[in-house]
């Protein structure tokens, strides 16, 4: 079964709280993060990782009448965390999918505390449909 | 250019038996499955270019073997240059006759079979290796197939392998009572490899359908090596009686259509009544088993000209034998389904019941989608309506969404209800 794991990181006061971080905090978090990957790569789980451009970036596009994109430009005020990357994983059972995901939340921060982000764990339809 | 569906079915036939024989000469599983893999991939990249060898297994034999003696050389001489010790050296590795008896071959293809779903391996790992192994599938045919990258089915095989080093299986047929339960092991994982695939059918689905052929040509060739086993021909049965439906299961754009609602002149007689024959001649030889009931139950269907037609007395009979075989909640399920249809909506709805305190079923979106259909032939729309909501909204098939929530829209008008 495949899971998708959404990674929610908090906003900053600025736009993108790592910035502010000590190098050695960030290069500790980018070890971890690779890690991650790289265990799920030998373990035969991941289906895919990325991580996403700093909310800034972000644009929301909507289509007008006539079908033509709409675009705002981000960063999106009343947004209070973003979705910072995301990890789909193809696993056994779901539990496993809870550990990983439980594994990325404690990721570390700033002094190397764990960030305990929130992680949201979505099934992917992939599921083969049963006889009706 | 590439290989003609004649020359790869030959390869792929041609793979255990290959495997079997280097595996016989040279030992380790592992390093073994690696050079056939090399070999099978020269193969496809030399015959279409120079043409097919006179003894084509002969030739992936000896390509394997050389191919397993050079990587053999290459450890041993880093062995030399990390302990300046001289290993047993490759060359002992003789390139090999091209002969050997052919039930030694039958042998190896099956106790192949045996080694890659040995119990000790997770069933991912177990298909992988079943399909490379034994299938001669490369891995970035079967990583497509399951819609992982290949470095990731890579893994699954690898950790495969590791898991029968570790178990310590040794290269040859199990016996007596273990034979009985490791070759259940391996119906199971051919049946888990026919279910990926033949429920797909469109999109990436069309590559997740060869899953299905692959597992009834595995099954085609266990029957062709076991050909008494009553249960490995009911497999076989059951694959080609419920693939014969393929074409009818989806509408254009890959919706799925009820059984009682299908096209019945899609449905492939060809199959049909090939599965009838094997499961009628496995039925007659006395052993019945979960395989050959499913199969009847899957003919009773399949030989119903119309769905009013199908005879769910005898299905119904079927699935009381297979409760007392097993005690599995989606058999209950779909005694339910049968009792229904002979003695009315009610009596299937009351069986239901006692299914909402079994907690390997209670909450599964099967027991609402069923409980939806129940409510909708007892004529309760608001009812089924809200089951087949609840039901979409749990279970993880798209396509099974999709069927659930027309279901529920049909019945609009009936009015909100929100289930219990």
């Amino acid at each position: 079964m495949k899971y998708m794991l959404m990674m929610n990181a908090k906003r900053g006061t600025g736009d993108w709280g790592v910035v502010k971080w000590a190098p050695e905090d960030l290069k500790a978090h980018i070890r971890f993060m690779k890690k991650i990957n790289q265990d799920l790569r030998e373990s035969g789980e991941l289906v895919s990782a990325e991580g996403l451009a700093a909310p800034a970036q972000a644009k929301l596009v909507r289509a007008r009448t006539d079908g033509t994109p709409a675009v705002t430009d981000g960063p999106f005020a009343e947004a209070k965390e973003f979705l910072a990357g995301y990890w789909i994983v193809d696993v056994e059972r779901p539990e496993r999918a809870y550990e990983i995901a439980a594994r990325a939340s404690a990721a570390p921060g700033p002094g190397g505390a764990p960030l305990n982000m929130a992680i949201e764990v979505r099934e992917v339809m992939s599921a083969p449909p049963v006889e009706v | 250019m590439a290989l003609d569906a004649a020359a790869e079915n030959l390869l792929r036939e041609l793979a255990p038996q290959v495997l079997g024989a280097v595996i016989r000469r040279c030992g380790d599983f592992s390093t073994a499955e690696d050079a056939v893999q090399e070999a099978l991939l020269a193969a496809a990249v030399q015959w279409p270019a120079e043409g097919m060898p006179g003894n084509p297994r002969g030739w992936l034999i000896q390509v394997a073997v050389r191919r397993m003696t050079d990587h053999l050389r290459a450890e041993a001489a880093r062995r030399r240059r990390e302990t300046a010790v001289m290993m047993m050296a490759a060359d002992e590795v003789e390139v090999p006759a091209v002969d050997q008896a052919p039930a030694e071959e039958k042998d190896d293809t099956l106790i192949l079979l045996f080694m890659c779903c040995h119990p000790a391996l997770t069933p991912p790992s177990a298909i992988a290796l079943t399909l490379r192994a034994v299938g001669g599938l490369t891995t970035a045919e079967i990583a497509r197939a399951f819609l992982v990258p290949e470095a990731t089915m890579a893994q699954r095989i690898s950790r495969g392998k590791q898991s029968i080093k570790a178990s310590g299986v040794p290269f040859g047929m199990p016996t007596g009572q273990e034979k009985a339960q490791r070759l259940a092991a391996v119906l199971h994982v051919l049946y888990l490899i026919f279910n990926e695939g033949y429920t797909s059918s469109s999109g990436p689905g069309l590559q997740r359908s060869d899953l299905a052929q692959e597992a009834m040509r595995l099954g085609r060739a266990m029957h062709g090596l076991l050909p008494d086993d009553a249960e490995v021909a009911g497999l076989l049965a059951l694959m080609l009686l419920t693939d014969a439906r393929r074409g009818a299961r989806t509408g254009p754009d890959g919706e799925l259509i009820p059984l009682a609602e299908q096209d019945r002149t899609l449905w492939d007689r060809e199959a049909i009544a090939e599965g009838v024959a094997l499961l009628t001649a496995a039925l007659a030889a006395g052993s019945v088993g979960p395989y050959q009931l499913q199969a009847a139950v899957a003919a009773l269907h399949d030989e119903a000209a119309r769905a009013e037609d199908t005879d769910w007395p005898q299905i119904l009979a079927l699935y009381g034998l297979l409760r007392r075989m097993a005690d599995n909640p989606m058999v209950a399920l779909n005694h339910a389904i049968a009792t229904a249809m002979v003695q009315g909506p009610a009596a299937g709805l009351a069986l239901l019941e006692a299914l909402d305190a079994d907690p390997r079923i209670a909450g599964h979106h099967r027991l609402d989608a069923v409980r939806a259909h129940l409510l909708e032939m007892a004529r309760e729309p608001q009812a089924a309506r809200a089951h087949y909501r609840r039901a979409a909204e749990r279970t993880t098939s798209l396509p099974e969404r999709d069927y659930l929530n027309l279901r529920a829209a049909r019945l609009a008008g009936a009015g909100e209800r929100s289930p219990r």
